[in-house]
C-alpha cells in the first residue's frame, strides 16, 4: 500500500480557509492524534490560513507526516509571498493586530501547538511552521 | 448566497450552526440576527454550537459581538453545546467570551434564557 506522505493546497480565498480546515481535519485523524488534539490542530491551522488570506494575499499550505521513533506527527507550512512581517516581536504580542482581528492568530496558534516557528522577510514574504505530534 | 436559518420561537430566536461557516457566512449571521430581534421585538437568542468541531477567534468574535449586539438591542444571548474539545481549545487560544452566557445543552439554555427575559 502506498500511503501519501505529504501534500499541499492553494489558500487564496477565504473560502480556501474552510476547505484548509477539512483537509487537515481529515490528516489529522489519519495521524491518530487524539481528538482535543485535533481541535488544536484544526483551530491553529484555521488561524494561519486565515492570515494568509488576509495578511499574505493568498499562498499555499503544505503538509507532511513526520515520524520520530514511534511518535508520528503532522507538519503544516502556510507559506505567502505577501508584504511580510516588519516587526516579528510586536506581532508575536498578544492582542496585537494590524488588521481588523483580535490580535490572537499567531500567539494562539503557538499555544496550540508543540512546534512553531515563524520567518518572515518583509517585502518578501511569510512562512509558519507548526507540528502535532501524537 | 447562503444563510445560517435563524428559527423564531415566540419571543426567541434559535440558531442552530451545523456547518464548517466561511467568515462571510458567520458575518451574515450576525447582521441576520440584529435585522431578526429588530423585526420580531425578539428577548433572547438561543445559538446551537454542538455542531461544530472547531470555533476560531473570527467565531469566537462573532459570538461575542452578536452577544454584545442583542444586549444593545434589549435581547439576551445564550451559547449553548459547546464540545469539550472545543472549549479546551478556546480557552487556550486566548479566547474565553467574556460577558458571553453559556450553558450546556439546548434545555437548560432555553430555561436560563426565560428566567433571565421574566426576571427583567
Amino acid at each position: 500500500m502506498n500511503t501519501v506522505m505529504d501534500g499541499s493546497q492553494p489558500i487564496s480565498i477565504e473560502q480556501d480557509v474552510v476547505l484548509a480546515r477539512q483537509t487537515v481535519r481529515r490528516l489529522a485523524i489519519e495521524c491518530g492524534l487524539r481528538l482535543v488534539d485535533q481541535t488544536k490542530l484544526i483551530t491553529a491551522a484555521s488561524e494561519l490560513a486565515r492570515n494568509t488570506v488576509i495578511y499574505g494575499g493568498g499562498g499555499h499550505m503544505d503538509w507532511e507526516f513526520v515520524e520520530e521513533g514511534t511518535r508520528r506527527g503532522l507538519r503544516l507550512v502556510f507559506r505567502d509571498e505577501g508584504p511580510g512581517i516588519a516587526d516579528m516581536k510586536l506581532a508575536m504580542t498578544d492582542g496585537w493586530t494590524s488588521g481588523g482581528g483580535l490580535g490572537l492568530g499567531l500567539t494562539g496558534a503557538k499555544r496550540l501547538v508543540d512546534e512553531f516557528s515563524l520567518e518572515s522577510t518583509p517585502g518578501v514574504g511569510t512562512r509558519v511552521t507548526i507540528c502535532k505530534w501524537n | 448566497m447562503d444563510r445560517i436559518p435563524i428559527l423564531r420561537m415566540g419571543e426567541f430566536l434559535l440558531v442552530t450552526i451545523q456547518v464548517d461557516m466561511h467568515d462571510q457566512l458567520a458575518l451574515t449571521l450576525q447582521d441576520d440576527l440584529a435585522e431578526n430581534i429588530n423585526q420580531h421585538g425578539s428577548k433572547g437568542v438561543l445559538i446551537d454550537i454542538s455542531a461544530l468541531d472547531i470555533v476560531d477567534s473570527f467565531i469566537g468574535r462573532m459570538i461575542g459581538t452578536i452577544s454584545g449586539l442583542s444586549k444593545v438591542m434589549d435581547a439576551e444571548t445564550v451559547l449553548v453545546g459547546m464540545q469539550p474539545a472545543v472549549a479546551i481549545t478556546l480557552v487556550e487560544l486566548g479566547l474565553t467570551l467574556p460577558g458571553v452566557s453559556t450553558a450546556l445543552n439546548v434545555e437548560r439554555g432555553m430555561r436560563l434564557l426565560r428566567e433571565r427575559v421574566h426576571a427583567q
